[in-house]
């Protein structure tokens, strides 16, 4: 009797201090999110990887907030709204992140016209120095003799 | 004239790469500069309710900080002196902290703040998007944020940054 009631309490106890599961579809959710949330205070760290005390209440908004029925937008724009676009590791295309965003294409797009003005130039004195055939043809002949 | 591209893109680059280097990337602007200060219901380390509302008035610092916080130490000097000697209004944010380590931390180091409220969960630093203690807000006397200093106040950004707008739109 005493050891069943005991057993009871700590059932009780467990399923109190456990937080409401997410369901599979949510948890997905929660990972994807976390992945791409960048933790303030160690910078280069998703707030998944990090074990910062900041990293872990985020991650706890972040679940509560899943469990309340918000979207994934929603819950960046809180972020956002607080931490600024540093905590998304995918920065929105706007004014100030354009050269972020276009950057690395406008570097290979140009990179990529020179080595193609580069290769051109060089090429077109080759061609002009071929050697005419009759004349190599001569030249050797008269080596031989 | 040969070299002249190349040299220039080298310029360029260093230029960019010198600008980068000197930024400083733990300093994240926030985005609640010109906003107003976010809301929230706590209790003093009396245990007495203080809000938003309470910090309106009177341009004021609110300094978030913790007895664990080895940067509020730095600064807590030239806190002292502001609330002191130039009659700042400063408000502290007790973050994560026990209420009788903070206590014991302000009696050994002096209490420059004119109200303390426990923010014992973070969750106010959290609406305030504060990541790393001490961080220190700006209010003008209608509540809006100003200007937030990371890390512990220093000589430089009183005078240059936080005592120009207190000046602002001080009575």
């Amino acid at each position: 009797m005493m050891r069943r009631r005991s057993l009871i309490a700590a059932f009780a106890l467990l399923a109190a201090t456990a937080a409401p599961a997410l369901t599979p579809e949510q948890e997905a959710r929660y990972q994807g999110l976390i992945d791409e949330l960048r933790c303030l205070v160690c910078q280069n760290q998703t707030i998944a990887d990090s074990d910062a005390p900041l990293a872990a209440d985020l991650r706890a908004q972040v679940e509560a907030q899943i469990l309340e029925g918000k979207s994934d937008a929603e819950i960046k724009h809180y972020l956002t709204a607080r931490y600024g676009d540093f905590v998304l590791y995918r920065p929105p295309v706007k004014g100030t992140t354009v050269f972020l965003w276009a950057g690395p294409f406008v570097l290979l797009a140009g990179a990529a016209l020179a080595a193609l003005l580069f290769l051109r130039r060089r090429r077109a004195p080759a061609a002009a120095a071929a050697v005419d055939p009759d004349t190599l043809k001569k030249l050797l002949d008269e080596g031989r003799e | 004239m040969r070299y002249a591209i190349p040299a220039l893109v080298m310029v360029g680059l260093l230029a960019l790469l010198g600008v980068g280097l000197t930024l400083n990337p733990r300093e994240v602007p926030s985005p609640l500069i010109g906003q107003p200060a976010p809301d929230f219901r706590l209790t003093t380390l009396d245990g007495r309710p203080f809000s938003v509302q309470d910090l309106r008035g009177k341009p004021a610092l609110v300094n978030f900080w913790a007895s664990w916080c080895a940067g509020c130490q730095v600064e807590h000097p030239l806190l002292l002196r502001l609330a002191r000697e130039d009659g700042v209004a400063i408000f502290g944010m007790d973050y994560k902290d026990e209420p009788d380590a903070a206590r014991q931390w302000l009696a050994r180091h002096g209490n420059p703040y004119t109200e303390i409220v426990a923010d014992p969960a973070g969750t106010a630093g959290l609406d305030w998007g504060v990541y790393g203690v001490p961080e220190t807000f700006v209010l003008d006397a209608q509540g809006v944020i100003r200007y937030k200093h990371i890390g512990p106040v220093t000589e430089e950004a009183w005078r240059d940054q936080i005592r120009p707008l207190l000046a602002e739109r001080a009575p």
